[in-house]
């Protein structure tokens, strides 16, 4: 019986992993091997498909997609860290209704703020910025990052803590020496998903970016209506734009599900 | 692999009742700078829009600017293509939601048993959560749907069926809801499988001493303790996939009768320039997102209070 349980699920693994698997082969084929049927399976491997990508100004949104990614994590990280601490630790009252305002904003369509968020950066000057998406990637993560956080943070024993300020030591002292060891896994998983939501995002990055500070994905839309002879390269591209979400992802696979689900899930 | 092993507690402890050693100020001060930038960043722009779409502003026609009363509601409401997209929506959101659930509900309770390669096939079942939503779209698109050379076809004709549909043109809300499937499949069978990892063991096992049937035991104890996992995810996954632009943009640009509402209102705003229209169908959106978003606040916060338990 266990048997059939495992050959199911393996074959279900490789269904959702096919398409997955087919993108990095057809990546690796010539472009007239690419665009074959019935496909060509065995076909020469080249990474021609990954010349052509980098070669068509693939760099700049790149390096896009990297500086906002990563500046916003850094921001949200500044910003979470002291505010879940007084969602938990040192809690302030009402404690309870300020984490629900937080995901209250998670859950209002981003679509819905895009025309004046347009129009404030019409008027500020900030369209093709990179900073001011960082900052709207900010705003984007926060909620998340203060709820992960938070649930990160009460995992420290109130024992310790006690113990800590008993034996004389301060604030400082104890962040340092108690907080931090415990803390520093949620941290990591913290920052992982964050990066990962900033780096997926489109919408934003599409309307408000342009030729200057285009990031990964608008790059990417201008495959959405390529003809002839391109699949090797949309592949390459799709591998090369995706490999630091799957980084990051199997990275912080242990925390993911709590990540994705604010921490109500462990 | 942390998850995958038995874990008892599903939600963390409460912190304890604030006691009052610090002044209220200094309890507060951290928290401060993330939510005064949170509420200038997400809630002031709310505002803009209301004020917005009670206006008359086409970006094209400065000098025609002025107050509009409910006009933008009214047009909202009377246009076809707003009113299609308002279904769509729905249609999109509801069917992806449901056929996740359900196949991630079969991969979890799959994933849950024991054989050999589970990590390896918990890993390739996670890989297309972790495909950027664009690169994945335009994968399904061209490399996936081509009526020419792409895959689906390719198999096709490797099977020896001589049909090769141009997919997208003759079911384009079926491709769409298929590829966003694809990748939202492994988010509901994570969150389902951390569910029924956190089951306690004994009442299965009491149960099955008994003589209870393998279905008895998944109708009358797994399913009820995976109840609440099921509306988390359901809830959390119609949040994002309500809020889908990625895939529409992609996949049919939009066309076919498969535009959602965040994609109808980018065209408004984008290249119609109707900024009043824009922000009436916005503040629609936000209406029918507080409608979910009630329910889902309430189901985050019953898995919540069971901490204090």
């Amino acid at each position: 019986m266990s048997r059939i349980w495992g050959v199911l699920a393996w074959f279900a693994g490789i269904v959702f992993f096919a398409p997955v698997a087919w993108m990095f082969l057809t990546s690796l084929h010539s472009e007239s091997d690419a665009a074959t049927n019935p496909p060509s399976l065995a076909a020469p491997l080249t990474l021609d498909g990954y010349t052509e990508f980098f070669n068509s100004g693939a760099w700049p949104p790149l390096i896009n997609s990297f500086s906002a990614s990563i500046g916003s994590t850094i921001i949200v990280l500044l910003l979470a860290i002291p505010a879940a601490y007084a969602l938990s630790i040192k809690p302030v009252e009402k404690w309870t209704d300020v984490l629900f305002f937080f995901l209250s904003t998670k859950m209002m369509p981003v679509v819905a703020a895009l025309l004046p968020i347009y129009l404030i950066a019409q008027f500020a000057g900030m369209l093709d910025n990179i900073s001011f998406l960082t900052l709207l990637y900010c705003s984007m993560n926060l909620p998340i990052a203060v709820w992960l956080m938070r649930s990160f943070l009460s995992e420290v024993p109130r024992e310790i803590l006690e113990a800590a300020a008993i034996d004389g030591a301060g604030l400082i002292t104890i962040l340092r020496r108690v907080v931090a060891p415990i803390a520093m896994p949620g941290i990591a998983a913290t920052a992982l998903i964050c990066f990962i939501f900033s780096w997926n995002e489109l919408l934003f990055a599409r309307v408000l970016t342009g030729v200057v500070a285009g990031t990964a994905p608008v790059y990417l839309t201008g495959f959405v209506t390529s003809q002839g002879l391109f699949l090797a390269k949309v592949c390459a591209a799709a591998v090369v734009v995706s490999l630091p979400v799957l980084i990051a992802g199997f990275a912080a696979q242990d925390k993911l599900v709590q990540g994705l689900s604010l921490g109500a899930v462990k | 692999m942390a998850v995958l092993t038995r874990e008892r507690s599903v939600v963390d402890r409460p912190p304890p009742a604030p006691r009052n050693k610090y002044p209220k100020w200094a309890r507060r001060a951290p928290l401060l700078p993330a939510l005064i930038f949170l509420i200038i960043v997400t809630q002031l722009p709310f505002v803009a829009t209301l004020v917005i779409s009670f206006m008359k502003w086409n970006s094209l026609d400065p000098a025609g600017r002025g107050f509009a009363g409910f006009d933008n509601y009214v047009n909202v409401f009377t246009d076809p293509d707003l009113r299609s997209s308002v279904v769509n929506t729905i249609v999109l959101t509801a069917s992806v939601v449901l056929i996740s659930l359900v196949l991630g509900l079969g991969l979890a309770l799959l994933l849950d048993k024991k054989f050999k390669g589970r990590g390896f096939v918990r890993t390739m079942l996670i890989a297309p959560f972790l495909v950027v939503p664009v690169a994945a779209a335009l994968i399904w698109k061209h490399v996936l749907y081509n009526p020419e050379y792409g895959l689906f076809n390719g198999i096709l004709n490797w099977l020896g069926f001589d049909a090769q549909p141009d997919w997208i043109s003759t079911m384009p809300m079926t491709a769409v809801v298929a590829s966003l499937v694809w990748q939202w499949t492994p988010f509901m069978m994570l969150i389902l499988l951390a569910g029924l990892q956190s089951k306690p063991i004994e009442p299965v096992e009491a149960a099955r001493i008994d003589g209870a049937s393998p279905f008895q035991i998944f109708r009358y104890l797994t399913f009820p303790h995976l109840r609440q996992y099921l509306e988390l995810g359901g809830l959390l996954g119609s949040i994002y996939i309500v809020q889908n632009f990625d895939a529409v943009f992609t996949i049919t640009s939009g066309g076919l009768g498969t535009a959602n509402l965040p994609y109808m209102i980018y065209q408004t705003f984008y290249q119609a320039h109707e900024y009043g229209e824009a922000s009436a169908a916005g503040v629609i959106v936000v209406a029918g997102s507080i409608l979910i978003a009630t329910f889902a606040l309430r189901v985050v916060s019953s898995l919540f209070k069971e901490e204090a338990r």
